[in-house]
């Protein structure tokens, strides 16, 4: 090669969404072994109660529908950020937050109703592995809504232009995620028995 | 192009540094962001780790130094070897290697910091932590005792009910994620930190090393995070994971267990060859031979790493399928390995060889490393697998790919790396009684543990029946852990020394070509005031032969 081209250093990967995609395919392997532990326990294992017969696909499935539906509502409020105002940044973040919480609810209830039916954590492998997937999952989830907050509480303080491009990028792509990781816990916990 | 910009992160970054030192003291280290202060601290936490670790190795070989000893109780020899296994793993060799890539692959690369400065110190403290959590169990009355990966259900209530194991898992659980944190900090470094003209072609052997070990912890830790949640689970919510008697699978912890442990193993090998990779071709005056070769070698075992897991578990009883699949991925990776074994001896080849105590321990690398590899290798072979599991055969072969591979590396990178993190020089003289009283104690200890596993005796047993020779085996091997011992003191004595009253090193005492020597011995908190141009993988030699720069050749 002849004498190198001059290159700047802008040229290479922004470091912050590298960071988040790095973030994400980690925690998708860690998802990866939860879930295949659940399906591991689901063929291998025959005790009852198992968690497909104690639950409720379609009152969860309308639950679920909130967070799909988040998912939306990120990528509009994704798109206002490049807005020149950042108009109704606010008001599209704050949606995706309703619709995760109610997510979130969902959840909990239906944890108090199966906890009622004696179908707890410690009642045998079922429970075990379906109370800490989606448990996890349930985590992640309020870990992202409060990432969402405090970008909103920036924005709704007006401090919406301190806040730079990049980190609106890496809540938008967590969200997704969080997303995508129940639409393939929903499918395999409530849609396959 | 003689300047880089300043990172486009952190512009108020020396100012902040100059603040930092300004106000001096403990206070600083505590809340210090600069690479190089943190990966002090990795180095410093390690080798107290290392010794602590060292000690439980040294208590275990009084005990076994004559048969039917009474030294220690079975219940003390169990914390020990499970406490010696886990500190050495998880508090020594992953995070010196983690120390010694957030110290060197921004300097290495031109840059003046790690990627995410906040995030590199929360992976040292989140180590830290994790360590105290560890040894706080032996405040318990006792340590956990159920080996180093920990099979369920030894590690369930039924059998632990005391918390040992709990503090384990939170232990792993805090460090695993810092070092998780580590790799996603070391390759967006890698890959958006680079100054100009420093392309992957031209990328240092030790940080591409680096970075494929990120990607292998990456892809590797969440397996054991995985599994440590669900043992938490088991332990404190009263979980059926790993208990089989509620239905639960105690295979399946040696799945997820290994899907982490085996990769493990090349995250704690990567990063030495690449500290290899860095001091053959320095001390042999010549350019590392066949570059891509050795670069790609290390995405393939990389890969291959998480295909091999189940080699731990061929007496378990998987089935022909399985040990066949898992035989077979275990010896394909013998092949890269041997790439780089033989790009090395080439390197050497017609090298003007620098008998430097950092050389002489990268040569002694190439032979006791090789030794261990080929022992693996064995293993491959179900049979012998079978016939020598659990002995001290699996004990010898893994102490000299770890002992006699990754930490002869480690001394290597000490002696090659001390003169630009002080700027001073370790003493070549103790180096040298260091050098060979490690080499000798080495090998005492671990060879004649070869022929005693063939013997069939077993590993993490307290004591043993006064066989013919196994009396004698154990104590030339108790004898050779005592001079392993005293080698790694002179290593401690010799950095305490050299730190006050070695030679002042300079900026580059061993003429080498990469970036970390192009700036002051130790470098300032910004690294460079100007990167050099970076035209060819050894910078540092076109800066000092203008006359005839790499650039002008072919490559």
């Amino acid at each position: 090669m002849a004498a190198a081209a001059p290159a700047l250093t802008s040229r290479y990967l922004d470091p912050i969404r590298l960071g988040v995609l790095l973030l994400i395919a980690t925690e998708a392997t860690f998802f990866v072994f939860l879930i295949s532990g659940y399906v591991y326990y689901r063929v291998m294992v025959h005790t009852t109660p198992t968690a497909a017969q104690e639950l409720d696909p379609f009152k969860t499935g309308l639950f679920s529908i909130a967070l799909f539906a988040s998912s939306a509502t990120m990528g509009v409020a994704h798109r206002r950020v490049h807005h020149p105002q950042r108009r109704g940044l606010a008001l599209w973040l704050g949606l995706t937050i309703v619709l995760g919480a109610t997510f979130l609810l969902g959840q909990g209830l239906e944890y108090v109703h199966l906890y009622r039916q004696q179908f707890t954590i410690a009642r045998n492998v079922y429970g075990s592995s379906f109370f800490t997937l989606t448990g996890f999952h349930g985590l992640h989830v309020f870990a992202g809504l409060l990432i969402l907050l405090t970008l909103t509480g920036l924005v709704m303080a007006d401090r919406r232009h301190a806040i730079p491009d990049v980190a609106f990028d890496a809540a938008a792509y967590y969200w997704h995620f969080v997303d995508a990781v129940w639409v393939v816990i929903f499918t395999l916990v409530y849609l396959v028995k | 192009m003689s300047d880089i910009p300043l990172s486009p992160l952190n512009p108020e970054w020396p100012r902040a540094q100059a603040e930092s030192r300004a106000h001096g003291g403990l206070l600083s280290w505590v809340a210090s962001i600069d690479h190089k202060e943190i990966a002090i601290m990795y180095l410093i936490t390690t080798i107290f780790f290392f010794v602590v670790g060292g000690l439980e190795a040294l208590a275990m070989r009084v005990q076994l130094a004559i048969p039917n000893n009474h030294f220690v109780s079975p219940e003390v020899y169990d914390q020990l070897f499970t406490m010696h296994g886990t500190t050495m793993v998880f508090l020594v060799v992953m995070p010196v290697l983690i120390g010694l890539a957030t110290y060197f692959v921004p300097l290495m690369i031109g840059a003046r910091d790690m990627a995410f400065p906040r995030l590199n110190a929360l992976s040292y403290w989140l180590l830290l932590l994790g360590g105290a959590l560890l040894y706080y169990s032996f405040l318990t009355s006792r340590a956990p005792d159920m080996g180093w990966f920990s099979y369920a259900p030894l590690s369930e209530k039924p059998f632990a009910p005391l918390p040992g194991p709990s503090f384990w898992a939170l232990g792993l659980l805090l460090t695993g994620i810092g070092t998780v944190a580590s790799a996603i900090n070391i390759i967006v470094t890698t890959f958006s930190l680079r100054a100009p003209g420093m392309t992957m072609r031209r990328l240092p052997l030790f940080v591409w090393m680096s970075m494929v070990n990120s990607f292998v912890i990456l892809f590797a830790l969440p397996a054991l995070n995985a599994a440590l949640v669900m043992l938490l689970v088991d332990r404190k919510l009263s979980g059926n994971f790993f208990t089989p008697a509620s239905g639960g699978s105690a295979i399946l912890w040696q799945h997820f267990f290994w899907a982490f442990g085996h990769p493990e193993v090349y995250i704690m090998v990567l990063p030495a060859f690449g500290i290899i990779s860095e001091v053959i071709p320095v001390f042999s005056r010549k350019e590392i031979f066949g570059y891509p070769f050795v670069a790609a070698s290390t995405v393939a075992i990389g890969l291959l790493s998480f295909a091999v897991w189940a080699h731990h578990m061929f007496a378990v009883g998987m089935g022909h399928a399985m040990d066949v699949f898992f035989a077979v991925g275990s010896m394909l990776i013998a092949i890269p390995t041997g790439v780089k074994i033989f790009n090395w001896c080439a390197t050497l080849w017609y090298g003007s060889i620098q008998f430097t105590t950092s050389m002489m321990y990268a040569l002694a690398f190439l032979l006791e490393f090789t030794i261990g590899g080929l022992t693996g290798v064995m293993f491959t072979l179900v049979p012998v697998d079978w016939q020598v599991t659990d002995t001290y055969f699996v004990v010898a072969h893994m102490h000299y790919v770890l002992f006699g591979g990754t930490a002869f590396a480690l001394f290597a990178a000490g002696y090659y790396w001390f003169p630009k993190i002080t700027g001073r020089m370790l003493s070549e003289r103790l180096g040298r009684w260091q050098f060979w009283t490690v080499l000798i104690g080495f090998n005492m200890t671990f060879f004649v543990q070869h022929i005693l596993g063939f013997d069939g005796m077993n590993r993490r047993v307290f004591t043993y029946p006064d066989l013919p020779h196994w009396g004698l085996y154990n104590m030339i091997s108790t004898i050779g852990a005592f001079i392993l011992g005293f080698g790694a003191l002179l290593f401690i004595i010799n950095i305490e020394y050299s730190r006050r009253h070695g030679a002042i090193a300079g900026d580059n005492p061993w003429n080498a070509w990469t970036l970390e020597w192009a700036t002051t011995s130790p470098p300032p908190p910004q690294n460079f005031d100007a990167v050099p141009p970076v035209r060819s993988r050894r910078p540092v030699w076109d800066l000092m032969h203008p006359e005839d720069p790499d650039w002008k050749d072919s490559h």
